[in-house]
């Protein structure tokens, strides 16, 4: 009763709290200090994809744009070190006024002659120098710096995606003169424009930073610094936490462990949630029989009762919302209703099931048919994601074998085809089609090794989705575009049922109530320059 | 009338046929600490070999409407994470467990029996090399070697039970060479040489039987070391994979986000544990008593 009544009083606490209040004023000084569940391979972010690189290294860099950090839908773009923007009639030139005044933090001045050097190694990278994200730049032709104070981006066709692009939390400005003498430098040293300075990096330990008392936005930062704390165990980051070692972790914590937080922290806790820009998929190997048959992917689809597992897992896993391919309450998500007549999202579940019955006996599947599924070895979501799936599948007669691998071999067996229904995950820093929807093109394929996208593990070749891409992402008009990833959508998910999406994942974050001026998005990678935040009495 | 030969180095029936059960009740009287891990291991493996007779639900059924239910007159140690019922996945989990333990110890005991007895038999170099290569098993731990084989093979029952066997042959191995050095040197192995009879012979017949009473203890030693390991490896998420039903399998995961507030989720898989463990090494301990008393002090 007692803990119940704490539980209660900590709600209440955090739905009054609620994001940091801009009605608070800020507060200097103090060291923020945060629990990282991973670790950075290297110190570049332009060929790195994990959150263990941007949680403890972003507050060190500058973007030329990015998300604004107060917007909790996380798709307004604001100028960082661009001051300013033109887009050109023919929406192929995007002029920018960069800012005067910044400083490196060695003291050099920032100018276009940076940021040029910059996106040319993230567009257009040397020989052996790796950049995780060249394909979201294929569109542009040229990048130039006409003046120290101006940069211009020349595409091939207009984007109407282009800025939220030039926005990823990846695309950190190097300095011009370093990557001319050696382009790899940052892969093991660090040298930006952003709000703190490196102190140190101990690893798996800690890294450390502080305050830039010459960072371009007076009087910001307001932290004297901040301490990432590198903790792989969950348990342990609730521990650091409710002990009040750590006050916050980024990523995310499960309902439950909001739960013991709320319930050991009272109002000490403030609980920050979000539909967040994951999802696990599963992807159906077309190569690999039955699979190569769509009746049988619809089967698998029409299996799953997305609304009960939406009411059930989001109790004890960090999924919870029921989604087509975009997140729902972002301008391009699918209305409930529509999405409602998708394959596998029928509200009536006893046709869905006789349906999927029916196609598995059409397809020549007999009852009890044994397959494996291959799941990653990574806790939280992917087991409880995966006893789910299996359980659904059963109820249509499916005998299915779960086979865990360690996330490299689970990586390498996706991609080299090596499985027949794998659990496959997307996670992005932006809810936009182009940035969602890329890894859906053709893929690579035994016939075909040469996919348009590399990231499609399910092995197949589609042209009309490969064309629906491309339309989407030219339209203009907003509502034209809403069609095309309508039909794309329906395509991909109910048509040829190339892949299935899950449940939409739930971003939680119980943090110290003394931590403000941070608020949550929907994704994981943004938000984490740390200039805004700041530590309450 | 024709006469049977007798076999060289025959070995002489212990008890005689029909006095079992005086065997079995002078044991049970003289270690009842013993006969009570064994009445344990027998119901383990009763409840294993009926799991679907006796377990109240189907393990794999889940129910979302109970889901972290408390124990009840429904659900008599209560239900997990996905509304599953713990006492039928204990009471299957029996089943890996024992599956598992039964198959790793008889693989892991006999191969070391065969391989200690052919390194005693032969001597010389042959037992140097192989003394040598077991030594370098014998240097890790045997958690650290199954974590490796299993890393290496993947995860699934086959690769779970060749995982564990490993680390116990280069054990097994050893006890069955210090036993089988002192038979060599008996007179029947001497004559079934002069007799002419083939190495594999004498090491399969003359030599094997009579290392049995060691043979017996580490059977029994590793049955209880076994299951420990399946359930270690399947708590680190090496071992087997959901949804089977595994005692290890059920103290990882959602039992520990739940810990406070689902304690049973733990509480009695861990349990099941260490009563099985625990059965076995009194059983063990007590068969290697009875049987070769010169072994307690090793």
């Amino acid at each position: 009763m007692k803990r119940l009544g704490v539980l209660i009083a900590g709600l209440v606490a955090m739905a009054l709290a609620g994001p940091a209040g801009a009605q608070d004023t800020p507060r200097f000084g103090g060291e923020l200090i945060f629990a990282v569940p991973s670790e950075m391979p290297s110190y570049d972010a332009h060929r790195e994809s994990t959150f263990g690189i941007v949680h403890p290294m972003a507050p060190h860099y500058s973007t030329l744009l990015r998300v604004d950090p107060m917007d909790r839908s996380g798709s307004k773009v604001v100028g960082d070190l661009a001051e300013s923007w033109t887009v050109a009639r023919d929406g192929r030139t995007y002029t920018f006024r960069l800012r005067r005044g910044v400083k490196f933090h060695d003291g050099a001045e920032f100018t276009s002659r940076d940021a040029k050097a910059t996106y040319d190694k993230i567009a257009f990278p040397p020989l052996g120098v790796a950049s995780e994200r060249k394909g979201a730049y294929v569109n542009v032709e040229a990048i130039e710096a006409p003046d120290p104070y101006t940069l211009v981006f020349r595409l091939k066709w207009p984007q109407g995606s282009f800025l939220s692009s030039l926005a990823s939390p990846w695309n950190w400005i190097y300095k011009a003169d370093i990557l001319a003498k050696d382009m790899r430098w940052y892969e093991t040293h660090v040298m930006g424009t952003g709000p703190f300075v490196f102190v140190e990096h101990v690893k798996g330990s800690h890294w450390v930073g502080k305050r830039n008392p010459n960072y371009w936005d007076k009087g910001k930062p307001y932290l004297g610094g901040y301490r990432a704390l590198f903790i792989k165990d969950s348990a342990a980051q609730v521990a650091a936490i409710r002990g009040e070692r750590a006050h916050i972790q980024f990523r995310g914590f499960s309902p439950a462990e909001r739960d013991s937080l709320v319930a050991a922290l009272g109002p000490k806790i403030t609980v920050q949630e979000s539909p967040w820009d994951c999802v696990l998929l599963v992807t159906m190997n077309h190569e690999k029989k039955p699979f190569d048959d769509k009746r049988v992917r619809r089967a698998l689809t029409l299996a799953l009762d997305r609304y009960q597992g939406s009411q059930a897992l989001s109790k004890i896993a960090i999924v919870k919302e029921v989604a087509g391919v975009q997140v729902p309450g972002t301008p391009f998500a699918t209305p409930p209703a529509e999405l409602e007549k998708l394959a596998g999202y029928w509200r009536d579940l006893i046709k869905s099931r006789a349906e999927a019955r029916r196609l598995l006996k059409e397809a020549g599947v007999p009852e009890g048919f044994v397959f494996t599924f291959k799941n990653r070895g990574v806790p939280m979501p992917y087991e409880p994601l995966g006893v789910w799936l299996i359980d659904q599948w059963r109820q249509v007669g499916l005998n299915v074998t779960q086979e865990v691998a360690e996330s490299a071999k689970w990586f390498a067996d996706l991609r080299g085809g090596d499985f027949e229904v794998a659990m496959d995950a997307q996670c992005g820093y932006m809810v936009e089609p182009d940035l969602d929807l890329y890894k859906f093109q053709s893929g690579p394929t035994s016939a075909d090794p040469r996919g348009i996208s590399d990231a499609n593990y399910t092995r197949y070749k589609d042209s009309v989705l490969d064309e629906l891409y491309v339309k989407q992402g030219r339209a203009i008009d907003l509502e034209e575009r809403k069609k095309y990833v309508r039909e794309f959508e329906k395509r991909l998910l109910d048509e040829e049922v190339h892949t299935m999406y899950t449940l939409q994942w739930h971003r939680i974050i119980p943090h110290n109530s003394r931590v403000k001026g941070w608020t949550v998005t929907p994704s994981h990678y943004l938000n984490n320059q740390l200039d805004t935040v700041w530590l309450a009495e | 009338m024709a006469v049977k030969p007798a076999v060289l180095g025959d070995v002489p029936e212990v008890a005689e046929r029909g006095n079992w059960r005086r065997t079995v009740l002078d044991f049970c009287r003289a270690r009842p600490l013993g006969a009570i891990g064994a009445v344990v291991v027998a119901i383990n493996i009763l409840v294993g070999l009926g799991a679907n007779v006796i377990a109240p639900y189907d393990p794999l059924t889940t129910d979302y409407g109970a889901m972290l239910a408390r124990p009840s007159a429904a659900h008599w140690l209560g239900t997990d994470a996905f509304g599953r019922d713990v006492l039928s996945r204990i009471i299957y989990g029996s089943r890996t467990a024992m599956l598992v333990g039964f198959a790793c110890a008889f693989l892991g005991a006999t191969l070391g029996a065969v391989i200690g007895v052919t390194s005693a038999y032969f001597g010389g170099r042959a037992d140097l090399l192989i003394q040598r290569v077991m030594d370098i098993f014998l240097a890790f731990p045997l958690i650290i070697l199954a974590l490796a084989v299993v890393s290496i093979l993947g995860t699934g029952i086959g690769n779970l039970i060749v995982a564990i066997t490993i680390p116990m042959i280069p054990r097994a191995a050893l006890v069955a060479r210090s036993s089988a050095l002192a038979i060599r040197e008996m007179p029947y192995v001497d004559a079934a040489r002069a007799a002419g009879f083939s190495h594999r012979r004498i090491i399969l017949r003359h030599m094997l039987p009579n290392v049995m009473a060691p043979y017996l203890i580490m059977l029994t030693a590793y049955l209880g070391q076994a299951i420990l390991l399946e359930a270690s490896l399947s708590f680190l998420g090496l071992g087997v994979a959901e949804p089977t039903p595994a005692w290890g399998l059920m103290l990882r995961g959602a039992a520990v986000q739940f810990a406070e507030s689902a304690p049973w989720m733990a509480i009695f898989p861990g349990f099941a544990i260490s009563l099985a463990v625990f059965a076995f090494n009194l059983f063990g301990d007590s068969l290697r008593d009875a049987l070769d008393p010169r072994l307690r002090t090793q």
